[in-house]
C-alpha cells in the first residue's frame, strides 16, 4: 500500500533538476519574448554618468564603458541566443531525421552513403568546419545558421537510424505491411511518431550546445555582428576592460551559462521523463 | 583510412570552389596581378576539368605542398609546422589536467552514489559543461591574472619552464569541459563495474575497498577514459581554437581565426586539412590502443 502510494508520488513529482532547468528556460523565453518590460534601460543609450560603473542598485549588473546598462542589453541579447538555439538546430532536425529515416528503412546504398558521411563529418572538428564555412560565406548569423546546418544534421540522421534500425523489427511494423500499408505509411505514421522520442531529447540538449557555439562564434567576430546584441558579443566588448569591470564579462557569460543550463536540464529531465537511454 | 583521407581531401578541395572570386582568388587574395594568376591557373590547372584540379591539389598536398600564406608570404605548410606543436603542447597539457581532475572526482562520486559528494561533484560539472570556454577563459584571466596576478595574462615565453607557465590558465580551461565529460563517464563505468561479479569476488576475498577500487574496478574504468580521450580530440582542437584566441597563445588555433580576417584562404584550407588528419590519426592510434588495452576485442 505504502509502496504503490510512494511510486504514485515519484512519477507524480517534477524532479528538481527539470524544474530548475524548466524555470531558467522559461526566464529565457520570458526576456526573449517582452525584453521592453523586464529591461530596466533602453540597451543602447549612452549615459556618460555612468561610465564602467560598477554593480549597484541604479545598475544591478554595472554599466559598460558608454554607460550602457549591463542588464537591460544582456536581457535584449537574449533574443538573439533564443534565435540562435532554434534556427541553428531546426534544420539539422529536419534534414537528418529524414534522411535517418529514409536510410534505416530502406539501406542499401543510401545507408551505406550516410555512414560514409558520418564517418567524415567526425573526422573534422566540429568548431574547426564551421569557422571554415563561415570563412568562405562570410561573418555574420545567417550564415553561421548555414554552416551549422550543413555540419550538424549528420548528428540527427545519425540518432534517426539507428532508432529506425530497431523500430523496424518490431511486431507493429510487420504487422503494418502484413495489412499493405505503403513506405510511406508505415514511416511517417508508424516509425516517426516511435522513433522521435531520443530525436527530441537531443534536439533540446543541441540547443543548449548551440547557444554555447553561438556566443563562441560571436564572441570570435564570426556571428552575431555588433551592433546586435548577443552574449558572445557583449562579452567580446567586455574584454578590453576586464582588468577595470569585470562586470562587463562576468553577467554576460553568466547569462549563457543559465540558458545553456535551463536546456540540458530540461533534456536530461525529459529524457528520464521519456525513457530515453543515452 | 584511405578512402577517409581521400574523402577530407574532397571536402577541403572543395571549401574554396564556393568563395566568391573562387579559388584563385582564394590562393592570392585581391591584389592579384595578371601574372601571377596565370601560374597559379597553370600551376593548379584551373583550366582544366575539376577532376584534373582535385589531382593536381591532391598530388600538391602529399608533396606537403597546400599553398603560400597571404599575410605571412611563406608557405602555408611551414606556417602550421612551426605553430603546431604549441597547440599540441596545450591540447596534451589540457588532457593531463582533465585526467587529474576527472580520475579522483569520479572515484568519490560513484563510492559515495547519490549522496551530496556526489550531487555536489556532479551539479559543479553540468556548470561546467554549460559554460563556453571563452568565457571560463576570461574568468580565470579575472580572477588569476588580473586580480591576484599568478600567472600572465596571455602570450608564449621564449624557454620551456615560461612556455609552460603561459599555458597553465589556457590548458586549465581547456580541461574543464573534458574532465566533465571524462568524469561523467568514469563515474558511470566504474559505478557499473562495482556491481560486477569479479568485484564481489574480489570483496568476498577480503581485500581492502581501497585496494579493490584501483586494482580492480578503476583498472578496467581506465580502458573507456582513452576511448572518450580519443573521441575527444576533435572538440579539444576546437577549444583550442578559442583558448588560444583568448590568451593570445601563438598556435594553429588562434591563426586559424587571424587567417579568417585576414582572408588567408591558403591557410585557412591547409588548417583544416591538418586538423582534419590529426583527428582521424588520433581514431587510429584510439583503435589500436584500445585493442592493446582490452584483449576481448582484439580477435
Amino acid at each position: 500500500m505504502s509502496g504503490a502510494k510512494a511510486s504514485r508520488l515519484s512519477a507524480t513529482a517534477i524532479p528538481a533538476p527539470l524544474l530548475i532547468g524548466a524555470v531558467f528556460v522559461t526566464l529565457m523565453f520570458a526576456c526573449a519574448a517582452a525584453p521592453g518590460l523586464l529591461a530596466p534601460y533602453d540597451p543602447v543609450a549612452f549615459d556618460y554618468s555612468a561610465l564602467l560603473k560598477p554593480p549597484s542598485f541604479a545598475h544591478p549588473f554595472g554599466a559598460d564603458n558608454f554607460g550602457r546598462d549591463i542588464l537591460s542589453r544582456t536581457i535584449y541579447a537574449t533574443r538573439i541566443d533564443c534565435q540562435i538555439a532554434f534556427f541553428s538546430t531546426l534544420a539539422p532536425l529536419v534534414i537528418g531525421s529524414l534522411v535517418g529515416l529514409a536510410a534505416g528503412y530502406f539501406g542499401g546504398w543510401l545507408d551505406i552513403l550516410l555512414g560514409r558521411v558520418i564517418d567524415l563529418v567526425l573526422t573534422f572538428p566540429f568548431l574547426v568546419i564551421v569557422i571554415a564555412i563561415v570563412a568562405v560565406l562570410g561573418p555574420g548569423l545567417v550564415n553561421m545558421y548555414v554552416a551549422v546546418s550543413i555540419v550538424g544534421w549528420v548528428f540527427y540522421a545519425r540518432l534517426m537510424r539507428g532508432e529506425v534500425l530497431v523500430q523496424k523489427q518490431l511486431d507493429y511494423v510487420g504487422a503494418a505491411r502484413v495489412l499493405g500499408f505503403g513506405s510511406a505509411r508505415i514511416l511517417f505514421r508508424h516509425i516517426l511518431p516511435n522513433a522521435a522520442r531520443p530525436l527530441l531529447v537531443y534536439w533540446v540538449t543541441d540547443m543548449a550546445l548551440k547557444i554555447l557555439l553561438g556566443s563562441s562564434l560571436g564572441y570570435l567576430g564570426l556571428g552575431a555582428q555588433p551592433p546586435e546584441a548577443e552574449w558572445g558579443v557583449l562579452i567580446a566588448d567586455g574584454k578590453n576592460f576586464f582588468t577595470q569591470a569585470w562586470w562587463m564579462t562576468f553577467f554576460p557569460g553568466a547569462a549563457i551559462v543559465v540558458a545553456g543550463l535551463g536546456f540540458s536540464l530540461v533534456g536530461d529531465g525529459l529524457a528520464d521523463a521519456l525513457d530515453v537511454k543515452r | 583510412m584511405v578512402p577517409t583521407l581521400l574523402s577530407i581531401g574532397v571536402i577541403v578541395f572543395a571549401l574554396t570552389r564556393f568563395l566568391p572570386g573562387g579559388p584563385i582568388a582564394a590562393l592570392l587574395g585581391d591584389k592579384a596581378t595578371d601574372e601571377a594568376i596565370a601560374r597559379i591557373t597553370a600551376q593548379y590547372g584551373f583550366d582544366k576539368p575539376l577532376i584534373i584540379q582535385f589531382w593536381k591539389f591532391i598530388n600538391l598536398a602529399l608533396h606537403g605542398d597546400l599553398g603560400e600564406s597571404i599575410a605571412y608570404r611563406m608557405p602555408a605548410m611551414r606556417l602550421i609546422g612551426d605553430r603546431l606543436p604549441v597547440t599540441l603542447t596545450l591540447t596534451g597539457l589540457a588532457v593531463l589536467i582533465a585526467l587529474a581532475f576527472a580520475i579522483p572526482l569520479a572515484m568519490v562520486a560513484a563510492s559515495h552514489q547519490n549522496r551530496w559528494p556526489d550531487f555536489l561533484i556532479r551539479g559543479l560539472f553540468q556548470i561546467g559543461l554549460s559554460s563556453p570556454i571563452f568565457y571560463v577563459g576570461l574568468l580565470l584571466l579575472t580572477v588569476f591574472a588580473a586580480g591576484w596576478r599568478l600567472f600572465p595574462v596571455g602570450g608564449y615565453g621564449d624557454t620551456l619552464p615560461e612556455k609552460l607557465y603561459h599555458l597553465v590558465l589556457p590548458a586549465l580551461t581547456l580541461a574543464l569541459s573534458l574532465s566533465a565529460v571524462l568524469m561523467r563517464s568514469l563515474r558511470g563505468a566504474i559505478l557499473a563495474i562495482m556491481n560486477a561479479e569479479f568485484v564481489d569476488f574480489a570483496r568476498a576475498k577480503g581485500l581492502p575497498p581501497s585496494s579493490v577500487l584501483v586494482r580492480h574496478i578503476l583498472r578496467n574504468a581506465v580502458i573507456s577514459t582513452v576511448t572518450i580521450v580519443g573521441l575527444h580530440i576533435g572538440e579539444l582542437l576546437g577549444g583550442a581554437v578559442i583558448t588560444e584566441t583568448v590568451f593570445a597563445v601563438p598556435g594553429v588555433g588562434r591563426l586559424m581565426v587571424d587567417s579568417i580576417f585576414a582572408r588567408d584562404y591558403p591557410v585557412i584550407q591547409a588548417l583544416t586539412l591538418c586538423l582534419a588528419l590529426l583527428v582521424s590519426l588520433t581514431f587510429l592510434a584510439t583503435d589500436l590502443l584500445h585493442m592493446a588495452l582490452d584483449p576481448r576485442i582484439a580477435r
